[in-house]
């Protein structure tokens, strides 16, 4: 088959791109191979492990289960656009760093874009809360409870 | 793992995407939230030549409710979108304990009903909901529409009874009536895995206690969701105590055949059958208790 090409128009950590990519190039290669945005990772590619989890339009998704020509005119935003300038981390980095919430940080990125939406959503969670809401982040380095303190950590800061 | 070549068409408007079916037929899918789809498709394991994308078409999504008894779910509503959505509390207690076991989060936020049905997987959970809650699928293309028992819509394994040139475009579920009570249960290796064995139960009864109706649908145990209409019919006219509850469970494990996987043998998961069918149908009688 001839390859079949589309122009997207795409707002990625709030700077805009066009861009022509193929049908069947997922989003999370787009954003690692187009747009040199290599912090998103590519985990298992079949929606299971949320390594590569990124927000869409304003909800936390799969990145390798959507298409790149599925963003034409849509915001995303990547572990890129999380803190506000170079020289700083996101009060939710700075929780997981404080709080040894990683070890070799491959699944970092997409627990940080999920639990960014999660505590949008839900600013004094809970501790059961907390570990529904990262039940579709894979870790096998952490055993989970350093990332659970780092994210009620993260909210306590971010609620003062 | 990358998606082999394919055509893919944004659509611009219902009558685009079901055009475009009619034309391509089974080369073509439609593609919802693509939780079910895209996997498929990096694997190789599906590799359509054309995707006609359908989450443009916004009015296929969203929850109304009609007359006193009936739901209406647009096939592109998000999970997400029903899970904070208060009238599923209230009207589909059965969907609303389901919810939080379909998947992950980040799934739910993209995954639809219509996505979910229609890709017919006998081991998810809403098939063996919308089947026990006699629910009813409205069907689409450029020849018209038809609705669909639920209990008619799936056909085996990944297959639905839906023709090559249409679309699942609606889902109505009857909403919780006086004196039910719903029940689902299921168990799964890890959160958001797939289930072993679910069960999903409603249970009506009438003033003195007794059962008017009694429905139980099963995920995973066959090839594709089952309705164990023996197992209701049984409970029927009485009210449901241990003894009962033990008879529907013994039918139900005879009733099925589950396929067997590595993570659990065909017996074992006639037993969970049996074990969860007891317990889910005890709930929800305890659950339609209360509301006399």
């Amino acid at each position: 088959m001839a390859s079949d090409t589309h122009d997207v128009t795409v707002t990625v950590n709030g700077t805009q791109h066009r861009r022509q990519v193929e049908s069947r190039m997922l989003l999370s290669d787009f954003l690692r191979h187009d747009l040199l945005l290599a912090g998103t990772h590519v985990g298992c590619e079949h929606g299971v492990c949320g390594a590569c989890t990124v927000i869409f339009d304003g909800v936390a998704v799969r990145s390798c289960l959507m298409l790149a020509a599925q963003t034409d005119g849509h915001a995303i935003t990547t572990v890129e656009g999380l803190a506000a300038d170079r020289d700083h981390l996101h009060p939710l980095q700075e929780a997981m760093r404080d709080c040894h919430g990683l070890q070799c940080g491959y699944c970092t990125p997409g627990i940080l874009m999920t639990m960014k939406c999660f505590l949008d959503e839900a600013p004094a969670p809970d501790e059961v809360q907390i570990r529904e809401a990262l039940s579709g982040n894979l870790c096998r380095c952490t055993g989970y409870q350093h990332i659970v303190d780092a994210m009620m950590l993260a909210a306590e800061r971010l609620r003062s | 793992m990358k998606p082999a070549p394919f055509k893919y068409i944004a659509a611009r408007s219902l009558e685009h995407a079901l055009a475009l079916k009619a034309e391509y037929g089974d080369e073509a899918r439609f593609l919802a939230g693509g939780q079910s789809l895209v996997p498929t498709m990096n694997f190789r394991l599906t590799q359509p030549a054309v995707l006609i994308d359908i989450n443009p078409l916004t009015q296929l999504a969203g929850m109304q409710k009609s007359g006193p008894d009936g739901l209406h779910i647009g096939a592109l509503t998000r999970y997400r979108d029903l899970e904070r959505d208060p009238a599923t509390a209230r009207d589909l207690p059965l969907v609303a304990e389901a919810l939080p076991h379909i998947a992950h989060p980040q799934i739910r936020n993209r995954g639809t009903i219509g996505g979910n049905l229609a890709h017919a997987d006998p081991a998810s959970e809403m098939p063996a909901i919308v089947v026990a809650l006699a629910g009813q699928l409205r069907a689409r293309s450029t020849r018209g529409d038809r609705w669909i028992a639920a209990a008619e819509f799936f056909a085996g394994a990944l297959a639905t009874t839906l023709a090559a040139d249409e679309m699942l475009v609606e889902v109505k579920l009857p909403a919780a009536k006086p004196r039910s009570g719903a029940c689902f249960m299921e168990v799964a290796r890890r959160r958001g895995d797939f289930a072993l064995v679910g069960v999903a139960c409603t249970v009506r009864i009438d003033e003195d206690g007794r059962c008017v109706q009694a429905r139980i649908g099963l995920c995973n145990a066959g090839d594709k969701p089952i309705l164990a209409e023996d197992a209701g019919a049984s409970l029927v006219g009485r009210p449901i105590g241990t003894a009962q509850i033990d008879e529907a469970g013994e039918l139900i494990q005879r009733a099925i055949d589950p396929g067997g996987s590595i993570h659990a043998s065909k017996e074992f998961q006639r037993h969970l059958a049996g074990v969860l069918t007891k317990r889910a149908l005890a709930e929800a009688n305890t659950r339609a208790q209360r509301g006399l």
